[in-house]
């Protein structure tokens, strides 16, 4: 792709006077905002805080299993972290901030000069801190924060709910809207805003993947809104959806939930694959192999996700045909994931490769997550699935999809584009160090899971019988260790704001695409006169 | 201002109305899914009820009464037919079955009895949910009569024997040889009396 690179510096003096020429300041700036680059600043660093939020509970939750017996928490307090830790980490940390990469850097890539709905774009971020306040709220109340898992079956949500339902319930119902009225621009401005000549097949593969990702979250999260709907009605207004008693069923929440559920984690993972095939080639310094066979696969992957959502639910029941059914779709997933896989691998392949620190994360997300995937196929299996059901070798399997998946991905792309966010290099020497800290640690504490979960550890529950007590130490040991190495990157991005060496509009020799051809950092506008793609 | 400048200006602008245009047709159509979607979750809970009944998947059996006419009865086979009973959570009452399985043949009438006493000092309205196990055997399991139809109201310390009268369809699957039958008994007192 070739483009005309626009001096930005003095469109930017001479565009008339529309739109914020002046960016307001202090509070007011970020409160009023419409400018897709501050928005998508905002909805990374309140990932980063979940992130960190989320994190916290987790290592509650392994400082309590680093010995057998009850040491640290009660039992209930230890749900609620199980819970709230799932909550945060899906809706406040890894979809955040996608939508945030997705904001700085979509309109960028297509050549747009901001997201088609501006406005909106301001209101779906400033709704998620509210929705994060309401469910933390709830630690300060009498009966504690939600403690039925961040699946919220029924009736554990709402028989036997502690009170806690209804905040759990709105602050649901924020997050989805916040989450459609993100998805409807990226969808919009990818169909109305792309620049003259960027035909749908010539669109960066990141595009495509968010493209798609939204359509799967505009798509999904209605369903997952009438979910907690009929919860809260169950709770609270005599409903029985879900109520044998008044002649709803149980097994059926877990078919609507799931309905929402599986592709929700695609939701998870699709912008991932977006963000490793960007910088996969960059780093190899070839071009993509295979982009067609990839926009298919994600595209197959995303259709797939909708028939295979009993997979969660083999133990509830079903007949022979129905498992079957679901064992043999979730399986066909393996195939364009391993196209995708390949792909990968042949990008490398004979590339001239450089080991910058958004490649050692891309590198590691393509081992780490194929493991991820791998164990995902040993689940997907219906007669193995009844031993691993509900035990840490579930655990296990989404912590390497979604930890060293969809998380390993965002470094990687954080550390892609941090020189075009601010304008400064990072630091090198601290980058290392994240990585190889977050790689040792993160496998320390996911892989002997997988052990655990073979030998029969249960999930979700706070004590554990004692031969599982060596494992769960070393557990609890890289638990720690994952969330200190976090820190440093928190070190290195306020470093790289506050200075550092000036980064060049583009500091990777092999990257490619039009966020490149505008100064580093990204002037406040951008392709205000859309570039022409050839 | 030069014309040529002008006439650039307006071109511009149409083509900023054309792209508002499409662009708040994007958002409607978008919109419409979205609705649409919301509306598909809670159109699965009737789905989900269709689906079962036609199915028999969940054990769910039929609510309404089976007539028993023109039934012939399959002597070459037996099927143990096994009843459970438990009470729902908060419910004070005793629940239980008569006898603890029958021997029937396909297509061969039964009536058995249930036991239910009220032990608390307090009027309770009881409503029994059955359902099947094995799943598929569920739509096979044909009830002619059922205390479960209705809802059976208690005095306090009143007790009452309560009937099913049932066949097996001649087309249960060859491989099944036992059903189960299990009745979940909840106090519906509250909604009846709203």
């Amino acid at each position: 792709m070739t483009t005309d690179v626009i001096n930005d510096q003095s469109e930017h003096d001479s565009h008339d006077g529309g739109h914020h020429d002046h960016k307001m300041t202090g509070l007011k700036r970020w409160l009023y905002t419409t400018n897709h680059k501050d928005i998508g600043s905002m909805y990374l660093w309140f990932s980063f805080i979940m992130f960190l939020t989320g994190g916290a509970m987790a290592l509650v939750i392994r400082a309590e299993l680093f010995q057998p017996g009850l040491q640290i928490v009660e039992p209930d307090f230890f749900n609620q972290m199980t819970t709230v830790h799932g909550l945060i980490m899906v809706f406040g940390a890894i979809m955040p901030a996608f939508t945030g990469l997705a904001n700085w850097m979509l309109p960028m890539m297509v050549g747009a000069p901001d997201m088609a709905l501006p406005r909106l774009n301001n209101w779906s971020f400033w709704i998620l801190p509210f929705a994060f306040a309401i469910l933390l709220s709830s630690f300060f109340m009498e009966s504690g924060a939600p403690n039925f898992g961040w699946t919220f079956y029924a009736p554990l949500s709402t028989t036997y709910s502690n009170g806690s339902t209804a905040f759990f319930v709105f602050a649901v119902h924020i997050m989805g809207i916040s989450s459609i009225m993100g998805a409807i621009n990226i969808v919009v401005t990818i169909m109305n805003m792309r620049a003259p000549g960027m035909t749908y097949m010539k669109m960066p593969l990141f595009v495509w993947t968010f493209f798609i990702t939204a359509y799967l979250l505009i798509a999904v999260m209605p369903v997952l809104a009438g979910t907690v709907t009929m919860v809260l009605t169950d709770t609270y207004f005599g409903t029985s959806f879900f109520d044998a008693a008044g002649g709803g069923d149980p097994v059926m929440f877990q078919h609507i939930f799931w309905f929402f559920g599986h592709p929700e984690v695609y939701i998870m993972i699709l912008p991932a694959f977006g963000i490793v095939s960007t910088t996969i080639p960059a780093f190899s310094r070839k071009k993509l192999f295979g982009y067609s066979s990839m926009v298919y696969a994600t595209a197959s992957i995303a259709f797939l996700s909708f028939i295979v959502w009993a997979h969660h639910m083999f133990t509830t029941g079903m007949p022979l045909f129905g498992e079957l059914f679901f064992m043999y779709c979730t399986m066909l997933i393996a195939v364009p994931t391993g196209v995708k896989v390949f792909n990968w691998a042949a990008t490398m392949w004979r590339g001239s490769i450089s080991f910058e620190t958004p490649m050692l994360f891309s590198i590691a997300f393509v081992i780490l997550f194929t493991i991820g995937g791998f164990s995902g196929l040993m689940l997907a299996m219906t007669p193995v699935d009844f031993q691993y059901h509900d035990t840490y070798f579930v655990v296990a399997h989404f912590h390497y999809v979604l930890v060293t998946g969809a998380l390993f991905s965002i470094f990687a792309g954080a550390y892609y584009w941090l020189p075009k966010w601010t304008g400064y290099m990072y630091n090198d020497t601290l980058s290392k160090w994240h990585f190889w800290c977050s790689l040792v640690s993160v496998n320390l504490l996911f892989f002997p899971m997988h052990f655990l979960g073979l030998a029969g550890m249960p999930r979700r529950i706070p004590d554990y019988a004692l031969q599982f007590a060596d494992f769960n130490k070393w557990v609890s040991i890289g638990g720690f260790a994952f969330g200190l190495s976090q820190l440093i990157f928190l070190v290195l991005v306020i470093k790289c704001i506050k200075g550092g060496e000036k980064a060049p509009a583009k500091p990777w020799d092999g990257a490619e695409g039009l966020e490149w051809t505008v100064a580093s950092p990204a002037p406040y506008h951008t392709f205000t006169t859309p570039p022409k793609i050839d | 201002m030069t014309n040529r400048e002008s006439q650039n200006k307006l071109s511009k602008q149409t083509q900023l109305q054309t792209k508002d245009a499409s662009v708040k047709k994007t958002v409607k159509k978008l919109m419409l899914i979205v609705f649409g979607m919301f509306g598909f979750g809670f159109a699965m809970v009737p789905l989900y009820d269709v689906f079962c009944d036609i199915t028999g998947l969940n054990g769910k059996t039929s609510n309404v009464a089976a007539s028993y006419k023109g039934v012939s009865i399959d002597t070459e086979r037996t099927i143990t037919v096994q009843f459970l009973t438990r009470t729902a959570k908060g419910i004070p009452w005793r629940f239980e079955p008569m006898i603890n399985e029958v021997k029937v043949h396909p297509g061969e009438r039964k009536i058995v009895k249930f036991y239910a006493k009220n032990e608390s000092v307090s009027d309770i309205v009881g409503q029994a949910v059955p359902s099947v196990s094995p799943g598929r055997a569920a739509i096979y399991f044909q009830k002619i009569e059922c205390f479960c139809f209705n809802n059976q109201p208690l005095k306090a310390s009143e007790d009452v024997e309560m009937g099913l009268q049932f066949y097996v369809d001649l087309d249960l699957p060859d491989d099944v040889s036992t059903i189960t039958l299990s009745y979940t008994l909840y106090d519906i007192t509250s909604s009846v009396d709203s």
